[in-house]
């Protein structure tokens, strides 16, 4: 009970710091960084949910941050062009009439209905086609990946329809508002904030379920899951779309917040990347993919304006001292010290009453 | 297992620390306007890591020269710059960002910054959005004039048209189009081709590679077959390490098959390697052995800064340029305020190291003279050809006949 308690306070604090404190203290620049630090945390929660939970490996999330990104930006740039006009950058690529796969998005509720649907679709697709024929481990993950760079390269090769390396960029008009105002800015913060806290107890109540149970059964023992009468092809496949729709969700907030959706925003590296962040808070806690995602973005925008010149040794640095001194990451080393305190405050003799079982390490 | 747990408990000691020195500079969040106290804050905005950092970092230098040098002589205003340097990492929604952290975080007086398109396309409505100035100092592909972007490298009709004359003037007549997968070489191709058509040149090919991409013998293999006079190359960074080397292996020599690059200078040549790539034209604006006091003065400051050995190249002198502009506009507006400083820019004169460069107050382009170079065996390139005087710039092409509906 009071493990549950103390949960609950926590999520309260930290929504307390969020949507409270944050806006109060950090000036109007700095509370626009945060919103994009809590773009990428949506994304990372889906990862926690789909490799810490679920044991996908997924280096290719990118691809749903984008097509999230891209239908949101398809919207504004027409929405910016009018009615019957061209986005700019079809004008200077030589694209005369607008394809007709932009048209749709015209329309602000086919866009936002896109945004989730869309990156949802496509990893439906792909969750059936991939774990059906039970592909998973690492080569799961380099088909993700695989993806990921292939999908840059359709963006960059396309640059009559998608912009190309420059991306969708220059939005004058976001429902409304001047994107760069900073009243836009805060309530962009805002709308961002809250789509995390819910998502995140939405992603939490679903670990907690009984579908939560299987997908951790999955990720220890997907053989055994499917022994029992399971289909593990399915809870996995549903769990990756869900992963998948929050990367979209993600990518359509992070266009009006940073004011830009590009290919290197997509790639492979950045997809490693918030692996890697998920890797450095703790893959094993919802809350840790969070956290990590922050602390990197946090630690990548504090090295590089303090050393604009070597910054990347430091991020490089602050990735292995963790991975080697808390291979479970910052929550890893949260739950550790708790339990240490407990056991410090329990006398000697108590020791033997239910240790916090350790939760195995899975190979990826 | 204690004992293993201290050291973790240590490890998370660290982190916070190190996230604490890397926001030691927060402290200056409330420091007021560009022009405070006994200096002024300008931006330097390039990138430091990442795919276009060896190029930007030059750049950079040039910049941080030229600011040494005004406050060697007495500052602006009597008042000292200081450079803010911000690293863009090679990725533009990063650009974006950091022109936005240099604004409003540290509201400097102007930012230097840029390289590629994508970059400045990134930016531009940051600094739109905000009326702040950009100076963008690498030759672009046109079609562009923001209010709040002074642009000075060269446009199109001062850098790729007189690249065309040059080939038209050697009888060049059947030209291959080889250019990397993005928007500059796409728009200068689609401008060498209306030229090609009113000139009675012919097109064989037009090909387009990713950036950073260096399997270029099918590529070699499809010019060789098809035979040209010669061949528009705007292909960037590495790429043109792996294009000239697999030319020069296929037997193709500059004097048979002549390869006009855009975006190859003095710092390029040198990871090209200078036997691929010897006796191959390129169109810039400046090159290091451009005759002049200005020039031998530029050249001889940045080897003592920087190195002996150290090159320098048109993007670089366009930077070093740019603070000298913007300078001269302060002075002449008498305050750093952007308005103020656009108005007084036009028409501002200098003799810089590429000879005389004049503000075109209406598009915030420069005058520049256009100067075809040829690759040299040591590394260095000599002028073979300019213009005579500086050329308007046109960034829209609107003076040319066969351009109209370019744009």
């Amino acid at each position: 009970m009071s493990e549950k308690l103390r949960g609950y306070g926590l999520f309260a604090l930290v929504a307390l710091l969020l949507l409270v404190v944050a806006p109060l203290v950090l000036p109007p620049f700095r509370l626009d960084e945060l919103a994009k630090y809590l773009c990428f945390a949506i994304v990372a929660l889906g990862i926690g949910l789909a490799w810490g939970q679920g044991g996908m490996l997924t280096l290719g999330q990118g691809v749903f941050f984008g097509l999230g990104g891209y239908a949101m930006g398809m919207y504004l740039k027409l929405h910016d062009a009018g009615p019957g006009g061209l986005p700019d950058f079809m004008e200077w690529s030589g694209v005369e009439t607008l394809p007709a796969f932009w048209k749709p998005f015209a329309n602000p509720v086919v866009a936002l209905a896109a945004v989730v649907l869309v990156p949802v679709a496509v990893a439906l697709l792909l969750g059936t086609l991939v774990f059906r024929q039970r592909v998973r481990g690492a080569y799961f993950a380099i088909l993700s990946q695989a993806l990921a760079a292939a999908f840059v390269i359709l963006l960059v090769g396309q640059q009559g329809l998608t912009g190309g390396t420059n991306g969708l960029t220059n939005f004058y008009d976001i429902f409304g508002q001047d994107p760069e105002a900073e009243s836009t800015q805060r309530s962009m913060y805002f709308v961002t904030a809250l789509v995390l806290g819910v998502l995140y107890l939405g992603a939490r109540q679903l670990v907690k379920s009984r579908f939560g149970r299987l997908l951790v059964a999955v990720r220890d023992g997907e053989d055994r899951v499917r022994f029992l009468g399971y289909n593990p092809a399915t809870v996995k496949t549903i769990t990756f779309a869900i992963s998948a729709g929050m990367a979209g969700l993600a990518g359509a907030l992070f266009v009006p917040v940073v004011g830009i959706i590009s290919p290197s925003l997509l790639g492979v590296v950045p997809s490693l990347e918030l692996v890697v962040a998920v890797a450095i808070g703790g893959r094993y806690a919802l809350a840790g993919a969070i956290l990590g995602a922050i602390i990197m973005n946090y630690a990548k925008t504090g090295f590089s304006e303090e050393f604009a010149g070597g910054w990347l040794y430091l991020q490089g640095a602050l990735f292995i001292l963790v991975m080697t001194l808390a291979p479970k990451g910052a929550i890893g080393v949260y739950h550790q010290a708790r339990d240490a305190l407990a056991r410090r405050r329990r006398p000697p003799a108590a020791e033997d009453d239910a240790p916090v079982p350790q939760k195995q390490e899975v190979p990826a | 297992m204690r004992k293993a747990f201290l050291r973790r408990m240590a490890a998370l000691a660290i982190l916070p620390s190190m996230l604490l020195t890397a926001c030691g500079g927060e402290s200056g969040e409330n420091a007021s306007g560009g022009a405070d106290g006994n200096t002024i804050k300008v931006g330097l905005l390039h990138s430091l890591s990442g795919t276009m950092a060896i190029s930007e970092v030059t750049v950079r230098d040039a910049e941080l020269l030229a600011i040494e040098e005004i406050n060697a002589a007495g500052g602006v205003l009597g008042k000292k710059l200081q450079p803010v340097v911000e690293d863009g990492a090679s990725d533009w929604p990063t650009f974006a960002q950091k022109a936005q952290k240099l604004i409003r975080k540290d509201k400097v007086a102007t930012v230097f910054g840029g390289w590629t398109s994508a970059s400045r396309k990134a930016m531009l409505p940051v600094f739109e959005r905000n009326k702040a100035l950009l100076w963008y100092p690498v030759q672009y592909e046109g079609l562009e004039s923001s209010p709040y972007i002074f642009y000075t490298g060269a446009t199109t009709n001062q850098q790729i048209v007189p690249g065309l004359d040059y080939l038209k003037e050697k009888g060049k007549k059947k030209v291959f189009l080889v250019g990397s997968d993005y928007v500059f070489p796409r728009t200068a191709n689609k401008i060498i081709k209306a030229y090609a058509k009113a000139n009675g040149m012919e097109i064989l090919g037009e090909e387009y590679t990713p950036l950073g991409h260096t399997e270029y013998s099918t590529l070699v293999n499809k010019i060789a077959q098809a035979k040209p006079d010669a061949v528009f190359n705007t292909l960037n960074g590495d790429s043109n390490v792996a294009f000239f080397k697999q030319l020069k292996s296929a037997g193709i020599t500059a004097a048979q098959m002549p390869v006009m690059s855009v975006s190859v200078a003095e710092e390029e040549v040198g990871g090209i390697g200078i036997d691929n790539i010897v006796g191959h034209p390129v169109a810039w604006n400046y090159y290091q052995t451009t005759p002049g006091a200005a020039n031998e003065k530029f050249v001889k400051a940045f080897k003592a800064k920087y190195g002996a050995k150290k090159v320098t190249s048109d993007p670089m002198e366009a930077g070093y340029n740019a603070v000298y502009l913007w300078a001269e506009a302060v002075k002449k507006a008498g305050s750093t305020d952007v308005a103020a400083v656009k108005k007084a820019a036009g028409g501002i004169a200098l003799e810089r190291p590429e000879g005389l460069v004049t503000i075109d107050g209406s598009n915030q382009h420069m005058y520049k003279t256009a100067r075809i170079g040829v690759i040299q065996p040591d590394g260095l390139i000599k002028e073979v050809w300019n213009s005579g005087k500086p050329i308007k710039p046109d960034p829209y092409l609107k003076t040319y006949p066969w351009a109209t509906g370019l744009s």
